[in-house]
């Protein structure tokens, strides 16, 4: 069972597809990885023996920032965008692109599914039980 | 893309000059400034700049972790008004009516 930084890695794959399961390891890192650890790329994880995982397994963990590691300090890095008030902290705060795209179209990404155009009868059909209440109040006031 | 490190980083002269001259006089003051591109050095620290936004002075007090960035990036240029809300309190009157 190869385990690496708390990532079950796929035993059916070649070593290099296979290191980029883990979080924050591409292709290019998983390749100089394996070249370090004189393990070939090509050769699948299952087959791999135990010297080969420890050797893997140790130069990740110790060399590379990867999963909690890694998410931890992106997050802060945001997080101390939007601390100082930053044109980029705000646009992270407000969930829009940071970096200069337009808004006008696209960057759904960001902005999340399209929550299509107030149509107009939607916000009185949301008034209209909240106005109901008041109309015969309104009618009573009037008859009185 | 970033800066040449080989230039080093743009700090407004003038406006650095202007900075030293509190540092050394130990003085306090909000200085205006309309030089946005300037990045902040670390001699800004615990200054607050009035930075110009195209229409009007943003205060902006310097702290540690601005170091490195510009001093436009912490005084909007634009505006938003906001979707939505304009037409909900524009619906509800008119809903009651």
């Amino acid at each position: 069972m190869a385990r690496v930084a708390g990532v079950d890695l796929p035993r059916e794959k070649r070593g290099e597809v296979a290191l980029t399961y883990i979080y924050g390891i591409g292709t290019q890192t998983a390749r100089t990885v394996l070249a370090q650890a004189r393990v070939d790329a090509n050769k699948r994880v299952k087959a791999w023996d135990e010297a080969e995982t420890a050797r893997v397994r140790d130069l990740i963990e110790r060399e590379i920032k990867v999963e909690g590691d890694l998410r931890r300090e992106i997050s802060m890095n945001v997080k101390r965008l939007m601390d100082i008030g930053s044109y980029r902290g705000i646009r992270h705060r407000r969930g829009l692109p940071v970096r200069g795209q337009r808004t006008h179209t696209n960057a759904r990404t960001r902005k999340g599914k399209s929550r299509g155009v107030m149509i107009k009868k939607k916000p009185v059909a949301a008034a209209a039980p909240a106005a109901a209440p008041a109309a015969p109040a309104a009618a009573a006031a009037k008859k009185a | 893309m970033g800066r040449s490190l080989k230039k080093g980083p743009f700090i407004d002269e003038k406006l650095m000059e202007r900075i030293e001259e509190l540092n050394r006089t130990r003085q306090k003051k909000v200085l205006k400034t309309w030089a946005r591109r300037s990045t902040i050095s670390p001699e800004f620290v615990g200054h607050t700049l009035a930075v110009h936004n195209g229409k009007k002075f943003i205060p902006v007090y310097v702290t540690e972790n601005m170091v490195g960035h510009r001093l436009g990036e912490f005084a909007l240029t634009r505006t938003f008004k906001a979707h939505g809300q304009a037409e909900k309190s524009a619906a509800s009157p008119t809903g009651k009516s």
